[in-house]
């Protein structure tokens, strides 16, 4: 991690929506950036703006009902003054993303082998042969039995883990140097969430790309994060590294949140549960938007946006309460 | 706390001693077919001969893999299906026998994952919680205010919820409806099929609390079917493992999660996510995916994806073992006369 320029920065991220209800302000202002071969975690709860977050690093918002605003650099390229076709050449080769639901990304027409032969001869000048090559390659990597076989499968015929390494496939089809994570393994049972855990940490290790992981569960973040940013109504309240924000968070929501996921040495006592709701995107408080569920409110809380604090150990907290470096 | 029943609660029939609900060799095949004109005819062995008791006021809970059975199981105990075969008794009464259908379903309430689903989207909360009690005789009026006594008790303000429609609520106050309107009859045993599953934690920590507190207050007996083990480990007293629709290991949750006796309640407590980025998970404990009980493996269903899997295995089926403490376990490798070569006795 010589090079000292990010391979992804955001500054000031604000993603607005226009719905029939108003302006729903789904991305706040937010800041991170993310290294060579660093696992970045989102964690948050529905509808904090994770998915959001990740669709605008892919430029796929709708553009005609999103009011985008902020910079995005990738690879030292400005991500929103590019044009459209620079951004196609960008999505699959440089940034590409997995998702929940695998039939997202793949299309149940084609069969494996042909949507990773197609898009790795869309991206780079090579023949059909090679292209086939690859994606035999592509499927033993992700530790699809019967590879070979396989290729020729259409999406319906696998089962729903192999699905999700098809499509993980698909995605490093044409080695990325990111790839953005959307809740990858919450559809997934325990015992299938877990290999699929495996394999991204084993592929990201193996081709030391970048991961942008978004998810609810902290588990998730546990068994996968180097930095961790909890996101709060389209805010990063907390970022650090995953050991400093797992094990000792400091942002009320933060200490909240794990305070009521349950775990082993909770029995028979009863939850901290966080009272109250997430706030309604479309009319945001000028303060803090976590100040009405948060133990800790004071005066100051609603008045404006909490400052951006930098504590001793280098993480950033989003919060009145938060002590400044010295 | 108070409680206004409109209706009494159910009579304690049988005592104390009596299990509330005892199922015997509970079965459901469902015929599916094949691909193609003249594909066979197949069955999957959705629930295939369960066999479990349930106490008064006690939470048993269900785990397992998606398609092993947990939600038709439920169905099968709320008679939304019809049982292929086994029998159930409900404090001390044969269901379909003594006690009728109608007044089972007094006694036993369900709760489902989709808060929405399960939800009239035509009617008002104050008309989805009194339909149940107008239709067992309640008056309407009565049967309104106790509806209004109900979201209070579920943590909701019912000035404010009554007349609103579910698509004007959250998921979460949502499923608190679905709870007060699981209670309106007053029921002895409610079924929740991942009823918190679908809701972020925050809010999952709340209806847990409340969960809690309303077994107390309306004396219930639960069945809380979950994919989350932490979540069952938190909420309940005992825990049954359900495979390809058997059940291979029930007991005490604390015996359960201290030393898990099946392969596979081992391997499915050992894929539990770390909360801790320094101790990560470093192997994965079984490969592949559930497989579909259509056809499943004879013997022992888990022995294809079991690393202890020996040639007993594929020809018998193995039997429960009682393990003492109410802990039981259907595994050849807990019975010495199994003929299973690392078979051990537990004494
Ligand atoms: N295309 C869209 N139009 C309007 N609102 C949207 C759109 N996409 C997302 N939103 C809203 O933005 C907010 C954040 O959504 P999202 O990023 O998907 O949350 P999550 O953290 O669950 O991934 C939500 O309130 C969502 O309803
Ligand atoms: N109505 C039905 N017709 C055919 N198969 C069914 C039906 N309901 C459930 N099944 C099958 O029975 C098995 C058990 O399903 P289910 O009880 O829903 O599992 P779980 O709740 O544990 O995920 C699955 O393989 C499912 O596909
Ligand atoms: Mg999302
Ligand atoms: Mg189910």
């Amino acid at each position: 991690m010589s090079d000292p320029t990010p391979l992804l920065s955001v500054t000031g991220l604000n993603v607005a929506f226009q719905t029939p209800r108003g302006t729903a302000q789904a991305v706040n202002g937010i800041d991170f950036t993310l290294a060579r071969g660093e696992v970045l975690c989102l964690l948050g709860e529905s509808g904090s703006g994770k998915s959001v977050t990740l669709r605008a690093l892919m430029r796929l918002l709708p553009e005609q009902r999103s009011r985008i605003s902020g910079r995005v650099t990738i690879a030292g390229e400005d991500l929103y003054g590019l044009p459209e076709r620079r951004v196609e050449d960008l999505r699959g080769k440089v940034v590409s993303m997995v998702f929940q639901e695998p039939m997202l990304a793949l299309d149940p027409v084609y069969t494996i082998g042909a949507q990773i032969a197609e898009t790795i001869v869309r991206h780079e000048r090579v023949s059909k042969a090679e292209a086939g090559r690859r994606a035999l390659e592509l499927l033993e990597k992700v530790q699809i039995p019967s590879a070979k076989r396989r290729l020729e499968a259409y999406p319906h015929e696998m089962s729903g883990g192999m699905r999700q390494r098809a499509m993980i496939a698909l995605a490093l089809a044409c080695n990325p140097a990111i790839l953005l994570a959307d809740e990858p393994t919450t559809a997934l049972d325990a015992t299938v969430q877990m290999q699929v855990l495996l394999l991204l940490r084993r592929l990201q290790a193996e081709t030391g790309m970048a991961v942008i992981m978004v998810t609810h569960d902290i588990g998730v973040a546990a068994e996968t994060a180097d930095r961790v940013a909890v996101m709060y109504a389209g805010r990063i309240v907390e970022q650090g590294t995953a050991a400093q924000v797992l094990k000792t968070p400091q942002h009320p929501y933060a200490t909240g949140l794990f305070a009521s996921t349950v775990h082993a040495g909770l029995k028979d006592r009863r939850l901290d549960a966080i009272p109250g709701a997430p706030p309604d995107l479309t009319a945001l408080p000028p303060g803090c938007a976590f100040a009405p569920r948060c133990a800790r409110r004071r005066e100051a809380c609603d008045v404006g946006q909490p400052p951006k604090i930098r504590m001793a150990d280098a993480r950033e907290v989003l919060c009145v309460d938060a002590v400044a470096a010295g | 706390m108070t409680v206004v029943h409109t209706l009494p609660p159910a009579p304690d029939v049988g005592g104390p001693a009596e299990p509330l609900l005892k199922v015997e060799g509970l079965t459901k095949h469902f015929p599916v077919r094949g691909t193609g004109f003249f594909a066979p005819k197949l069955v999957a062995r959705a629930v295939d001969g369960i066999t479990f008791s349930i106490a008064k006021g006690e939470t048993l809970g269900v785990v397992g893999e998606s398609g092993c059975g947990k939600s038709t199981t439920a169905r099968l105990l709320m008679r939304l299906i019809e049982p292929d075969s086994g029998s159930m008794i409900f404090d001390g009464e044969l269901v379909g026998g003594e006690l009728s259908l109608r007044d089972l379903r007094r006694r036993m309430q369900m709760v489902f994952q989709d808060s929405y689903a399960s939800l009239n989207p035509r009617l008002t909360i104050a008309d989805s919680l009194a339909f149940a009690p107008v239709v067992h005789g309640i008056p309407h009026g009565e049967a309104m205010a106790a509806a209004a006594d109900l979201l209070e008790q579920v943590g909701l303000d019912s000035a404010t919820v009554l007349g609103r429609y579910p698509h004007q609520l959250s998921g979460g106050q949502r499923q608190r409806i679905n709870i007060a309107r699981a209670l309106a009859l007053h029921p002895r045993l409610v079924i929740l099929d991942e009823a918190v599953s679908a809701l972020d934690k925050s809010v999952e920590a709340q209806v847990l609390n409340l969960l809690v507190d309303l077994k107390r207050s309306f004396d219930l007996t639960y069945i809380f079917i979950s994919h989350d083990l932490n979540v069952v480990h938190y909420i309940a007293d005992r825990a049954m493992v359900m495979y390809l629709g058997k059940i291979v290991e029930l007991g005490p949750v604390d015996r359960i999660y201290a030393a898990p006796a099946h392969p596979y309640t081992r391997a499915l407590f050992s894929a539990r996510l770390s909360s801790d980025p320094e101790r990560r998970t470093v192997a994965v404990a079984i490969e592949g995916d559930p497989p579909n009980p259509i056809n499943p493996p004879s013997g022992c269903r888990f022995r294809t994806r079991c690393p202890m899997a020996a040639e007993v295995c594929a020809a018998h089926e193995p039997a429960a073992i009682d393990l003492g403490f109410g802990h039981s376990v259907a595994c050849h490798l807990h019975d010495p006369a199994s003929g299973h070569a690392e078979a051990r006795a537990h004494v």
